[in-house]
């Protein structure tokens, strides 16, 4: 089932806390609303569950208008960060609730209860209370309940972020199997984490101050993201403030070849270039700068470099001998793998 | 523990048996002595006898004890439910309707019970309700002085319930009345238990308001007490107070043992 927003605006006491969001989600699409806390990701997900009401604009789920209907007509499925599991009802009956609520035949109820539950891999837990269970355990059973009713839209709001590290990448595997064996579910998935979005959405529309910023394959917004913002957000980035040139733009008095295609010359812009395609030593758009800080990360290292007035981070692969802090390096990049933004606004 | 040296934990214990025996232990204590006794003239209460319990269980003080039971199952139950239905539609309420609902309810609790004992009288002595000479005046009155507490803790705890999963029924489907009867009212259920027992052990020991309203045929245990220390019959009427001390202590701890299985976490 198709979620489209129709230029949703919401307002708490005059505070815009959603600005006029136009977004269209395909139907079995998995779409993530991504952005920092205040952005308005939330927002938009419980305009959709029907638990805020737009100022203006409309909801429409699989092509019907929704946006006054009370929640419980909507028929979406949504999981919470909080789990909200019912703490006085055992698995079983947390995972009927829907169907009861809707007036399910009985035998239909077990079927769909036991289906539930052993898509989510909880069918052994089936008696138990919420209250036994684990964080990891708790979600599952969250999603199961949702899964149920059999809803044609699964809203997620920041599903794993209640769980340690190491049971949420388990989780976004199990979420990504989810969606393979209900490929007509859509799903609207709110994080704050870029790891979850790139890895589990089909599309990520970015969100940052109650606007949609950017919306696209998580290799577009990855490859060439429309600002700064995005980039920073989507997998982080060195922004260069650059001035435009003929077949290249100027950094800090340095002539760097980029594909200026687009930008007039002359302009002033901002250069993007990821730390994990920048590389260490002599090469194509060299620049040079002293090592401010080296960070270990096992695998990589990520070296802080100042270059004339700008940090640059670099992760290269784990250094045998890595560079002491206070010595000069040269930093180099391809030119493809650069990309040139308009001047804007980074964070904040 | 606050307070780590011995000297002190054994200080604090000090003051507070002095504080603690006098005040609230040892007037209990004499009471029930006085109910075992038929004199009480030197330090310790002499002529030890079961007559005054005899006559505290039967009778007249019997049916005084069936009486104040349902009175106050019958007006915390009534407390309970206005005070929940209150409770939850000013949950629903703006701000400042909030406010002016929280404090007609504290209204009869602010009030000297005599004055609520009082206009309860003169509005229920005329048609078209005429309730007065009933034992409905009695369970109005009561219902009346207790529902405040029912109102106050259910709405605290109404205050405390994470509406998420109101929302999570919702968006699985159930209509409010679904809500209400299926998550918040089981949720509320402990806090519920707790309003009620208060409700009873306050409706049980009600004489103010009671003693301007009772009708003949339905006097309370109270009442009762009072009439036989008024006569200054103090140990038949100390045999009927423990009486009364232990039918609320059972009903509540009765209540509490209800409230221990509802609470989930």
């Amino acid at each position: 089932m198709s979620i489209r927003f129709d230029s949703v605006t919401v307002a708490y006491d005059g505070n815009v806390v959603l600005d006029s969001l136009d977004l269209t989600v395909e139907p079995g699409e998995v779409m993530a609303l991504l952005g920092p806390s205040g952005s308005g990701k939330t927002t938009a997900l419980r305009a959709v569950a029907g638990f805020v009401r737009p100022a203006s604009g409309r909801v429409l789920l699989g092509g019907r208008d929704v946006t006054d209907l009370p929640p419980y007509r909507r028929g979406i499925g949504m999981v919470v960060q909080q789990y909200a599991l019912f703490p006085h009802m055992r698995v079983d009956e947390n995972v009927a609730f829907g169907l009861k609520a809707r007036g399910a035949a009985r035998s239909e109820i077990r079927q769909r209860v036991g289906e539930a539950l052993e898509m989510t891999g909880m069918a052994a837990y089936a008696r138990r209370h919420p209250r036994e269970l684990s964080g990891g355990q708790q979600q599952r059973v969250a999603i199961a309940r949702a899964l149920a009713i059999r809803p044609g839209v699964l809203l997620l709001d920041e599903p794993l972020s209640a769980l340690d590290a190491r049971l949420r990448s388990g989780m976004l595997a199990e979420l990504a199997r989810l969606h393979r064996e209900l490929p007509d579910v859509s799903m609207l998935y709110v994080t704050h984490d870029q790891v979850e979005a790139l890895t589990l959405a089909d599309r990520i529309a970015v969100m940052d101050k109650a606007r949609l910023r950017a919306c696209g394959t998580p290799r577009e917004l990855y490859r060439a993201p429309a600002d700064a913002f995005t980039a920073s957000f989507v997998g982080g980035a060195n922004l260069l403030p650059v001035t435009v040139g003929a077949d290249g733009v100027d950094l800090a008095g340095r002539e760097v070849k980029v594909d200026t295609a687009g930008a007039v010359a002359g302009a002033r812009a901002t250069l993007c270039v990821r730390p994990h395609l920048i590389g260490l030593g002599a090469g194509p758009n060299q620049l040079t700068g002293v090592v401010q800080e080296i960070q270990w990360r096992g695998a990589t290292h990520r070296v802080h470099v100042k270059v004339g007035e700008h940090d640059v981070m670099a992760d290269v692969r784990e250094l045998r001998e890595p560079p002491a802090r206070g010595t000069e390096v040269a930093l180099h990049f391809a030119a493809a793998d650069a990309v040139l933004l308009p001047e804007g606004v980074g964070h904040g | 523990m606050l307070v780590h040296s011995r000297g002190a934990r054994w200080a604090l214990w000090a003051v507070f048996l002095v504080l603690f025996l006098p005040l609230f232990a040892l007037p209990l204590l004499v009471v029930l002595g006085a109910s075992f006794a038929t004199h009480w003239s030197s330090v310790l209460p002499s002529g030890p006898t079961l007559a005054n319990y005899r006559s505290a269980t039967r009778g007249e003080a019997l049916q005084a004890l069936t009486t104040s039971l349902l009175t106050a199952a019958g007006a915390s139950l009534l407390a309970l439910a206005t005070g929940t239905w209150a409770a939850l539609a000013g949950a629903a309420l703006g701000k400042r309707a909030k406010r002016v609902l929280d404090a007609l309810f504290v209204l009869p609790v602010a009030v000297p019970s005599v004055v609520v004992g009082l206009s309860v009288l003169v509005a229920f002595s005329q048609p078209p309700l005429l309730l007065n000479g009933t034992r409905w005046i009695v369970i109005l009155a009561h219902t009346v002085l207790v529902t405040a507490f029912a109102h106050q803790s259910v709405s605290a705890a109404v205050t405390r319930l994470d509406p998420a999963y109101e929302q999570a029924a919702a968006s699985l489907g159930a209509r409010p009345a679904q809500v209400l009867w299926r998550i918040r009212l089981p949720l509320l259920l402990p806090s519920l238990t707790a309003a009620a027992g208060l409700c009873f052990a306050l409706s049980m020991g009600e004489l103010s308001a009671t003693m301007m309203l009772y009708p003949p045929d339905w006097t309370p245990l109270p009442v009762l007490i009072y009439a036989a220390t008024d006569r200054g019959a103090l140990f038949s009427g100390s045999a009927v107070a423990v009486v009364l001390m232990a039918a609320t202590l059972l009903v509540l701890f009765a209540v509490s043992r209800v409230r221990t299985r509802a609470s989930y976490r």
